[in-house]
């Protein structure tokens, strides 16, 4: 896999990540280096192998739908970055 | 106080010999003269209140499995009332506003928080040097990484920091840097230890387990830690077995598997460490099988899809918007987003994130997320065939002893190179044991033995009685004031 710039910039776009040109050389090199290893996957057959999710192979328990905690909406919002009047704040999205 | 370890501490308080508030306050002057270790990246304020209480329940007839012992906790364990930093700018001002069921379990044994260890960004290294606080020194020689991810809590055991430590291990995190700090580690079964309240790397592969100078203090205290627990659907309702009281058994009959594929191109030094270990578990009735792991070539490629896949999907929880860091004067919420994580992670950090997301992707998903996901099953499938024959599987940790500061920070290749041994039982999810076992250039270097589904009672059991025989975790680096 050779990862371009065109790649870098969709997948930043994905994953939310400032890209711009003074570090998309740095980024492009970090996603190589990774999937240069990667594709030594690739050598190896693993045709109709079962992928392989959860090493106990286990499936998600399910509980019932029951109230287990209370609102602690406070202590929650007195880690924020800004809120006010119980809301979280974030710049304007509708003009 | 210091040379004594963690089980002997407990019956020294009972016999009165120290108080928990004076081990206590050793500890803190010990972490404050080897500040230079950087080892630790926050210190609890309360603790010498808390050994107080503890020292007070004590006189009072109470009993506890770990009452008055301070342990540290990497700073990847939400704790609260103090930060949770998970060596990241992202949440260098995060106070969690709850316990991780580790820190409530230990804490509810009696046990002490010291405060928070150094670690590598989001537990994704193998040096410490990816840590927001700057690398971790190993104490055994200044100018070598520790290892890590758990390099702060390694640290300060071999340092005599503390007794012990909490670690978490994705691909080696606990494994490697107890091998490079010449202390013993247990990544146990995944499930075995909740994952509640523990920072998210790749949810699929992380374990918790402790860091200690022994097999039977990390037997201790994993019997404290592990568990099924409510509030991680994927921790396990297996019983836990009593670790302390099987450490006894003898080795005899004992069947250890020596892996063809990881004997091969050896560093020479390791193999001279893995040879006398051998001839130790041999004396003690232990009968060695050569056996095969033929996919294990593959665990580095598949884990550096599996793992940035799953940690692309857990970080994308800091948005800069309900806890962590957020930008200055974002100009719309898409900048507020972008700016807020592209200011606070670190490289290193970023690239798993990105190649994660790229493995995920429309047209990338099956060639690489579900090709990794295929490999995982084959090297699972590998040790279940070499375990019909073999009781455990013994190797080096880590390819040679602790490598220098910067000396991979500029190959990545190299650096992720590192956890050739250690990644698979990650993979498989199976338990394995780090056991310090003889020095390289005067650097500690590890065995690692890795067990059988739930099996931690017999890596335990193994490790105890190699050390029974050995003196390699008695030893303790000579530190510089």
């Amino acid at each position: 896999m050779n990862v371009t710039e065109e790649v870098v910039r969709n997948i930043a776009e994905l994953a939310q990540l400032k890209v711009d040109d003074a570090n998309i050389k740095q980024l492009a090199e970090g996603m190589q280096n990774i999937l240069t290893l990667a594709d030594q996957m690739q050598a190896i057959n693993t045709e109709g192998v079962e992928p392989m999710s959860n090493p106990l192979d286990a499936s998600q328990r399910l509980r019932s739908d029951a109230v287990t905690e209370g609102n602690q909406r406070e202590l929650f919002q007195s880690i924020a970055p800004a809120t006010e009047a119980g809301l979280y704040l974030v710049p304007r999205v509708v003009e | 106080m210091i040379d004594r370890s963690l089980s002997q501490q407990l019956q020294d308080l009972d016999k009165g010999e120290y108080s928990s508030v004076e081990l206590t306050q050793t500890y803190l002057d010990r972490i404050d003269s080897h500040q230079s270790l950087n080892a630790f990246v926050s210190i609890s304020e309360d603790v010498l209140e808390k050994a107080r209480q503890a020292d007070q329940l004590r006189a009072a007839g109470e009993r506890k499995p770990l009452l008055g012992i301070p342990l540290a906790h990497k700073d990847i364990f939400c704790e609260s009332g103090i930060r949770t930093t998970a060596g990241s700018k992202m949440l260098d001002n995060f106070i969690s506003p709850y316990d991780s069921t580790v820190i409530s379990l230990l804490r509810d044994a009696g046990a002490l928080s010291l405060g928070k260890t150094n670690m590598d960004e989001f537990a994704m290294g193998s040096s410490n040097e990816s840590s927001y606080f700057g690398a971790v020194k190993n104490p055994w020689q200044d100018e070598r990484v520790p290892g890590g991810s758990s390099g702060g809590s390694a640290a300060a055991v071999a340092a005599r920091l503390c007794a012990a430590a909490t670690g978490t291990d994705t691909g080696g995190s606990i494994r490697q840097p107890a091998a490079f700090c010449g202390i013993t580690g247990i990544k146990p079964t995944y499930g075995r230890v909740s994952r509640w309240g523990m920072i998210a790397y790749a949810s699929s592969l992380d374990q918790a387990g402790p860091l200690a100078t022994s097999a039977e203090d990390c037997a201790l205290l994993l019997s404290v830690m592990a568990g099924a627990d409510e509030k991680d659907s994927t921790s396990s309702s297996v019983p836990v077995d009593n670790y302390s009281e099987s450490l006894s058994h003898d080795l005899k009959g004992k069947k250890i598997g020596l892996c063809v594929e990881y004997m091969e191109d050896l560093d020479p030094e390791m193999s001279c460490v893995i040879e006398a270990s051998i001839k130790i578990l041999s004396q003690l009735g232990a009968e060695f099988i050569d056996i095969s792991l033929p996919t294990s070539p593959m665990a580095i490629p598949a884990y550096y899809i599996i793992a940035p896949a799953e940690c692309s999907a857990n970080l994308s929880r800091y948005d800069g918007v309900r806890f962590g860091y957020r930008c200055e004067n974002p100009a719309n919420l898409e900048d507020l987003y972008k700016r807020s994580r592209s200011e606070s992670f670190g490289q290193e950090v970023k690239n798993r994130i990105m190649v994660g997301a790229f493995a995920l992707s429309a047209g990338y998903y099956d060639a690489y997320y579900k090709k990794a996901q295929q490999i995982r099953r084959l090297i699972k499938n590998d040790f279940l065939e070499a375990f019909k024959s073999v009781d455990a599987i013994l190797g080096p940790t880590t390819p040679g002893p602790a490598f220098g500061i910067g000396e991979n920070t500029d190959d990545p290749q190299a650096m992720y190179l590192q956890d050739i041994y250690t990644i698979s039982a990650n993979l498989a999810g199976l338990p394995a044991i780090s056991l310090p076992a003889g020095f390289i250039k005067g650097l500690p270097a590890g065995i690692q033995l890795i067990g059988r589904y739930f099996d931690e009672a017999t890596l335990l059991n193994i490790g105890h009685q190699f050390q029974a025989q050995t003196d390699w975790h008695t030893q303790a680096p000579e530190l510089s004031q």
